[in-house]
């Protein structure tokens, strides 16, 4: 059977040139980085050599980077701790409703420990609007974060245009930009963010690895505690065979990044064109435009998005519904909801999204078996009359 | 999560889609938790299901569970297909995922639904 993976937002296989760089590291170069002795200093270099890499993939410095176990953790070191090393000038925070889990929850935390949040909502097209963001800002206002593109609807966000606003004001701004990295440009100091969490794994690299910029003199608290690593930012013996990889998938990414995008909208648009074409009833989501080059969502009214995946596994197309985090749970995305979608049509969403290998002919297998399964399961539909 | 092979026949290979035409009972419920929907008609005379078809929106439990309940009572008396419990049809499904438990909820009120409706009508 012919296999289609369309679902890189979720993550990526890891590339092999990322491959060898890591094997030496978790063979005989082991040596812990903390460690004064040849082995030590081996993969010292190492980590510091990928720092760099991954720095200059979002126009940082190396000493900005703060390497982590992954988007997540980066996400919740950013938010928890920029909140509760600023407390004592004010306990608001302003954040949108179609965040990452990693963000949402930390804020739902935050707001446990006697924060207020403030959660912005967004246009049709799931963008966060500039100037709610300002009329939201308090004297109170400690941070802002809102992700660069979002990873159910690939909407890319006008986070630089919120980034002149945080500097004026003085407040904190966060990104979690794990789903742009390596995708569109990413530049810290364009975007004018004080925090931006990355990962690996959606760019070719290895799981378990991620990383936090943290722009200078920005006040940071850290969430573990135990040692002197990443500037006692995070604590805790290096990941090196993962950070060797993130660092060279990082290089890679950055050299290929213009071709590969263009190469991926054409394949998007001939992919999205194609649906509109064949499936009558057929939500995009996401703005047409300000998203992400290897990025497709749509909503297929009247199923059943696991009944879309399911049928499409079947014939060997791998994608998602919603994010992979929530096909496992019964409620529709909260980004569609935020988007105004009703529930039931929010409940058909599918997520297709480009990489690497994919060619034409995957996005042409998927433009022929997807109608007729959508046929199939609408026949099933009571709400289809 | 897995679907058991007879989940994935009765998703794929769904028996009884549609409505019964002269239909005499319909039953529609929505899921709670979900959002999903289901519909089952049924055609009763005499007492006993003669014809009964289903249109499920819904994950593929929900559309597997309303397959096998529409097989299980077909040509049953009421009672008997009113004792039809969400458990019996997941058991003859082999089973499904515990998420997935409520799933079953949606078919066994379905057709308790439309056998009420049909006993409203000709009460
Ligand atoms: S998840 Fe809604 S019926 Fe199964």
């Amino acid at each position: 059977m012919r296999r289609v993976y369309l679902d890189h937002s979720a993550t990526t296989p890891i590339r092999p040139e990322v491959l060898e760089a890591m094997l030496p590291y978790l063979r005989e170069r082991y040596g812990n980085p903390s460690s004064l002795h040849h082995w030590g200093q081996e993969a010292k270099k190492a980590v510091e050599q990928a720092r760099e890499a991954v720095a200059a993939l979002i126009s940082a410095r190396p000493e900005e980077i703060v390497f982590t176990s992954g988007g997540t953790e980066a996400d919740n070191l950013a938010v928890i701790g920029a909140a509760y090393a600023n407390a004592a000038k004010g306990r608001h925070i302003i954040t949108s409703s179609i965040e990452h889990h990693a963000v949402l929850d930390s804020m739902q935390y935050l707001e446990r420990q006697g924060f207020k949040v403030t959660f912005l909502p967004v246009t049709a097209e799931g963008l966060v609007q500039v100037d709610e963001v300002g009329a939201a800002i308090t004297p109170e206002t400690i941070l802002i974060s809102i992700m660069h593109a979002n990873n159910e609807v690939g909407t890319v966000q006008p986070v630089a245009l919120i980034g002149q606003l945080a500097k004026e004001k003085g407040i904190i701004l966060h990104s979690d930009a794990v789903q742009s990295a390596g995708k569109i440009p990413v530049d810290v100091d364009e975007l004018g963010v004080d925090l931006l969490t990355l990962s690996a794994h959606k760019i070719y690299g290895p799981k378990g690895v991620g990383a936090l910029y943290v722009r200078k003199g920005t006040r940071l608290d850290p969430i573990f505690h135990g040692g002197a690593q990443e500037r006692k930012r995070r604590p805790g013996t290096e990941n090196t065979p993962g950070i060797v990889g993130f660092g060279r998938a990082a290089a890679l990414a950055k050299q290929e990044m213009a071709t590969e995008a263009r190469r991926l909208a054409a394949l998007r648009d001939r992919l999205l064109d194609g649906l509109i074409k064949r499936i009558p009833d057929l939500v995009i989501t996401g703005h047409r435009e300000k998203r992400l080059p290897n990025h497709a969502s749509v909503c297929v009214k009247y199923v059943e998005g696991e009944s879309l995946l399911l049928s499409l596994d079947l014939q060997g197309v791998a994608a998602s519904s919603g994010s992979a985090c929530t096909s496992g749970s019964l409620e529709p995305s909260h980004v569609l909801l935020a988007m105004g979608l009703p529930h039931e049509v929010a409940q058909g969403s599918l997520r297709l999204t480009l990489g690497r290998e994919n060619k034409e002919a995957d996005v042409d297998y998927v433009l022929e078996i997807l109608p007729p399964i959508v046929e199939r399961l609408r026949a099933m539909s009571p709400l289809r009359c | 999560m897995s679907y058991s092979d007879k989940v994935m026949d009765h998703f794929m290979n769904p028996r009884n889609v549609g409505e019964v035409e002269n239909a005499n009972g319909i039953g529609q419920v929505g899921n709670p938790l979900c959002g999903d929907v289901m519909r089952i008609s049924v055609r009763i005379e005499n007492d006993v299901i003669k014809d009964i078809k289903f249109k499920t929106f819904g994950c593929a439990a929900a559309i597997a569970t309303s397959s096998m309940i529409t097989e299980m009572v077909k040509g049953k008396a009421l009672e008997e297909a009113l004792r039809v419990s969400n458990r019996a049809v997941a058991q003859a499904l082999d089973g499904l995922p515990a998420q997935k438990m409520h799933c079953s909820n949606l078919a066994a009120e379905a057709l308790k639904k439309a056998i009420q409706d049909y006993l409203a009508r000709h009460s």
